[in-house]
């Protein structure tokens, strides 16, 4: 992603139609996830957390997906890895950190739920499990009672390769694509599914089995931020204009273990690894940018102190902040069983 | 008051549903043209429009997932499972998410969702098109599931589903839909969720069933009349969660009970219900707690004798009945 040529030819954000200050928050929220995702690894190892599942390496797509979308309105439903994702649509450090930590006042479950299992009516970060790829017939559920009540707002999801193999994709797929429903599907494609790999998984493509289901699937460089920017508004172009869904396979690489819990040398070499750690999406964004005038050495110190003193100050927060009362275990299994309140 | 069927009492709920919140619609596989292979939905189509009566493709799991999503929107979706036997590819729908939404949100998403599903046998469907699935789904915190025996149930427990703030699941006897008619008020009327429901009063012995099998409960305990034993019969109406109190006060009335459900035994509603009892009040119950169930095989044959030979029926209700009654 380098920018040749005379200072005369047009920017591809600004091509595009991002603004500068658009295009810099991208790589602001890419260093912040990266940032906050070396932390928990730190962490773990510190014993301060027990478990940590990284994204590492789809900080990119995750981005370039959220500045793409409506964040006034649009419905999302990301999967564990999405802490980009969810930072661009509004979540906060100390937010996530207060999941981490397994808080009270964790917005995403209060405590409740493994971190990466994001959740926020506010943010319309829709409540998501772990058994894998059950979101997305809810994504496909919300974008019909988009149509229903004729509201001009998508539906967004996203999973690992390893989740396309689940029959809640295929069934949600094709009815979304029976009824044109306003939801895009994004894969992010890093080649693993816990252990095993792309090739054992899958023996085609998994864009092309948007063509079965009667409606268009993309493969887009998941590390190219602009060009998943690209595919992502004209499949929401679509889809608000009554086109029906889109299928979009961001290739890129899990540059961590699956969780801290994982070893991944067991099943892959670091030479593999260190491959495409060197084609990070978010160092050749930041070269972009460099190239483009936007952004410096100087800048990226300076961001790289403010991103760390957002995450201390959450650490600090997130680990500081009460647990929930232990019987507060027994609220919300129904409507109106708590006992004080509660949303 | 109309004299209706079972099954005229559940579309009836339904339309009267939909006409009062537009937000209120069903979906499920040959619900709209065709009005549902059992007529359940008939007419709805042609009243509310192809969107609010879904004919979805033949896939469970999204017709649950879906219905999920669009209530988290805060829709009121009326999903249609065609028969129960065909709703276990939507069980990780139904229990890890439908019925975890609230708690795992910390209350802050939630899932009003009700889920239609036939049970029973006797109609010769041989094992998968007549099972009782309700052990499946019962123990699972954050569902509700109710279970009508009347016409009258059918409509107030239908209605009460759809404007129940959690995931109801709604199991509809199918050997109900023509067989039992009744009085059904055409005024909006609920029957509240977790409340079980005296049927009549006795002396003697108390049977606890749900579903069908209480139609023939009825039927005997007018006969035992005539031989001098005395049957108080509850219905649990709402399996999840269950009306303690009140299962409580009906085994109090004559110490002696009879737990009564076609689904099998072991594993079964009934176990629970008994638990219930030799907890609150084994010291005071006069003989042991009996139970009469489905026979612990995977599902009924479509042979009649042997379908016959694994479905409960009057003869077999009086015959436990006057058993207990001895005792």
């Amino acid at each position: 992603m380098t920018q040749n040529g005379s200072t005369q030819q047009t920017l591809r954000h600004v091509e595009l139609g991002l603004t500068d200050d658009q295009a810099i928050d991208m790589y602001v929220k890419m260093l912040t996830a990266r940032r906050f995702d070396e932390r928990n690894l730190l962490l773990q190892r510190a014993g301060k957390i027990n478990f940590h599942v990284s994204g590492i390496g789809q900080e990119a797509a995750q981005v370039a997906a959220a500045f793409a979308l409506d964040r006034e309105q649009d419905y999302f439903l990301p999967y564990y890895r999405d802490y980009a994702f969810v930072l661009s649509v509004g979540m906060t450090v100390r937010e996530l950190m207060l999941s981490v930590f397994a808080k009270a006042e964790d917005p995403n479950s209060g405590g409740r739920q493994m971190p990466g299992h994001f959740g926020s009516k506010r943010l319309r970060i829709v409540t998501g499990s772990s058994p894998v790829t059950t979101q997305v017939p809810h994504a496909v559920g919300i974008a019909l009672a988009a149509k229903m009540k004729n509201k001009p707002f998508v539906s967004f999801v996203t999973f690992g390769e390893g989740s396309s193999n689940q029959g809640d994709f295929h069934e949600g797929c094709n009815f979304a694509g029976v009824h044109k429903l306003p939801v895009i599907f994004m894969c992010e494609n890093n080649r693993y599914a816990i252990s095993t790999p792309l090739h054992k998984s899958i023996s085609g493509n998994v864009y092309e089995r948007a063509i079965g289901y009667g409606f268009p699937g993309v493969r887009v460089d998941g590390n190219d931020v602009l060009e998943v920017y690209r595919v992502m508004k004209e499949a929401r172009a679509r889809a608000v204009a009554g086109e029906g869904p889109t299928l979009i396979e961001a290739m890129m690489y899990r540059v961590s273990p699956h969780s801290t819990s994982d070893n991944d040398l067991a099943y892959r070499t670091k030479e593999e690894v260190d491959e495409h750690r060197a084609k990070d999406g978010m160092i050749a964004y930041k070269q972009y940018l460099t190239e483009a005038g936007l952004w410096n050495d100087e800048k990226d110190a300076e961001l790289e102190k403010t991103i760390r003193a957002v995450i201390d100050d959450a650490t600090e927060y997130g680990d500081k902040a009460p647990f929930p009362p232990a019987d507060d275990i027994l609220r919300h299994v129904y409507a109106g069983d708590d006992r004080e309140g509660g949303n | 008051m109309a004299i209706m069927e079972y099954i005229d009492a559940i579309r009836l709920a339904m339309k009267e549903e939909m006409e009062r919140d537009e937000d209120v619609f069903v979906l499920g596989e040959d619900v709209g043209v065709k009005g549902g292979v059992f007529t359940t939905t008939k007419g709805l189509q042609q009243q509310f429009g192809e969107m609010r009566v879904l004919d979805t493709p033949l896939a469970e799991s999204v017709i649950a997932g879906a219905a999920i999503g669009a209530a988290m929107y805060g829709m009121k979706p009326i999903a249609e499972m065609q028969y129960s036997d065909f709703m276990f590819p939507a069980t990780n729908q139904i229990i890890s998410e439908a019925a975890k939404i609230r708690y795992r949100s910390n209350n802050d998403w939630s899932c009003p969702l009700v889920i239609r599903a036939p049970i029973g046998g006797g109609i010769f469907g041989g094992l998968y098109h007549s099972q009782c699935p309700e052990s499946v789904f019962f123990g699972t915190p954050g569902l509700k599931i109710v279970a009508p025996f009347t016409a009258y149930d059918a409509k107030g427990l239908l209605k009460a589903a759809v404007r129940d703030p959690d995931p109801v699941l709604y199991f509809e006897n199918k050997k109900c839909y023509k067989l039992v008619t009744g009085d059904v008020p055409e005024t909006d009327y609920v029957v509240p969720i977790g409340k079980a429901n005296v049927l009549r009063e006795g002396d003697d012995i108390t049977v606890i069933s749900y579903s069908l099998p209480l139609h023939f409960a009825l039927e005997a305990a007018e006969e035992l009349a005539q031989e001098g034993i005395s049957a108080h019969i509850l219905d649990l109406r709402t399996l999840q969660p269950l009306d303690k109190e009140g299962i409580l006060e009906a085994a109090r009335k004559t110490g002696k009970v009879l737990i009564i459900h076609e689904d099998n035994k072991f594993g079964g509603i009934g176990g629970e219900v008994s638990a219930i009892l030799a907890e609150e009040m084994l010291y005071e119950l006069d003989a042991p707690i009996m139970r009469l169930c489905g026979p612990d095989v995977p599902a009924m044959p479509i042979n009649p004798p042997g379908e016959k030979f694994f479905m409960l029926n009057k003869e077999k209700v009086k015959e436990a009945m006057r058993h207990l009654a001895l005792y």
